[in-house]
């Protein structure tokens, strides 16, 4: 005659299996963990400043020549100027054109740290000049940005918090832009300042296109008869 | 490659990358430890030091950039303003940790040189570039007024 298991033992059978299974659970999870954690892999390496900066995105200017079927001279004007405002609004030419006397810096155009101010001649306070900081070429070693010419654009000159079509009566003002249509198109053909801007240094994004190609829609729009937007 | 330059009135031939910051060179190289590493990014005015006569931040000043200029650290400099500030930040208590002082000071010569008599504003656009971590900035102010009248009236 054979022996039936009482209910009762049944249920504790029942309550060992699935209290073993679930510990052999947590112990096959916790070994596979383990196995992970101490699974050999490559520690992080320590990189060269070039490796670590992302190579700047270049944004390209469309040419003169991309114009020629707007027919209406204009019309044509305001669309080379607009297709150069692109590099007029860029955050690297914004920077030292700012309403206040101090300017701004980074793609986010933040107030400069330290604070600084633009001095009568726009190269800072005669106790705190840009050249404390800003060498004759950028230095990549501390990442601070550098030209001989380092300077702010004067006051008249501001560009930040105005429209394009407002920066551009502003340029063709002899009296708020100091120049001439010839030194206009100078300075921004030419002037190496103003180059900077595509050889900002870093990681800082550089101005669409080249100076090159700047310079030519700034000459094809002064030759178009100079509309603004 | 080999520099030579000029600090503190004499001069020193370093054999180093051209590219490196006049900080490490100076700090490393010649042992002119007075000058501060604060940031290495011309954030905080640490290693502040004159070049012909001019504050600069010698941690963003290539070496080769460097050589055609009479460098003056902490450790050389002199002179009346020099002199009157540093007894005025003895009486004044103004160091804290220390860190940032040396930068603090070189930057109060040059405000000094250019300016006898600072304003208030004054020192606040000559030494904004330098930071202090334990906000000594109005001991250093009151340590300036200081120097400077003493100067004024030693005149
Ligand atoms: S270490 Fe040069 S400014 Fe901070
Ligand atoms: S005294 Fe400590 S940082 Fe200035």
């Amino acid at each position: 005659m054979t022996r039936h298991p009482s209910k009762k033992g049944r249920w504790r059978h029942r309550v060992k299996i699935a209290f073993a299974s679930i510990f052999g659970m947590i112990f096959v999870a916790a070994a596979a963990g383990l196995g992970y954690a101490l699974y050999p892999r490559t520690m992080p390496q320590t990189q060269m400043i070039e490796d670590r900066l992302q190579p700047a995105e270049l944004d390209r200017l469309r040419q003169v020549s991309d114009f020629d079927e707007i027919a209406d001279p204009t019309v044509r004007s305001v669309a080379l100027f607009e297709e150069a405002g692109r590099v007029i609004e860029h955050p690297r030419c914004m920077n030292c054109h700012p309403r206040t006397d101090r300017p701004t810096q980074t793609e986010a155009m933040r107030p400069h740290t330290p604070w600084v101010t633009r001095g009568a001649d726009g190269r800072g306070a005669p106790t705190l000049r840009c050249s404390t900081c800003h060498q004759a070429e950028n230095f990549e070693a501390s990442g601070v940005p550098g030209n001989a010419k380092w300077r702010l654009a004067p006051i008249e000159m501001a560009w930040q918090g105005k429209t394009l079509g407002d920066i551009c009566r502003q340029l063709l003002d002899p009296a708020r832009s100091h120049m001439t249509r010839e030194e206009l198109l100078h300075h921004m053909a030419q002037d190496e300042l103003v180059g900077w801007a595509w050889h900002p240094g870093a990681n800082r994004r550089p101005a669409p296109g080249t100076q090159e190609a700047f310079g030519s829609l700034i000459k094809a729009w002064l030759d178009t008869g100079a509309a603004c937007p | 490659m080999s520099y030579t330059l000029s600090v503190n009135g004499r001069f020193h031939d370093v054999d180093e990358d051209g590219e490196t910051p006049l900080l490490w060179v100076l700090r490393d190289s010649l042992s002119l430890t007075g000058t501060k590493y604060g940031c290495g990014a011309a954030q905080c005015g640490a290693c502040t030091v004159h070049l012909d006569g001019r504050p600069a931040r010698s941690c963003s000043i290539a070496v080769r950039a460097a050589v055609s200029a009479q460098i003056v650290t902490i450790e050389g400099m002199d002179g009346a303003e020099a002199v009157a500030l540093r007894d005025a930040w003895v009486k004044h208590d103004v160091p804290q940790c220390g860190f940032c002082q040396s930068g603090q000071i070189m930057s109060a010569i040059a405000l000094l040189r250019n300016i006898k008599q600072p304003t208030d504003q004054d020192i606040d656009l000559a030494m904004s570039g330098n930071l202090c971590r334990c906000a000594t900035y109005t001991r250093i102010r009151a340590a300036i007024h200081d120097a400077a009248a003493k100067l004024g009236t030693s005149t």
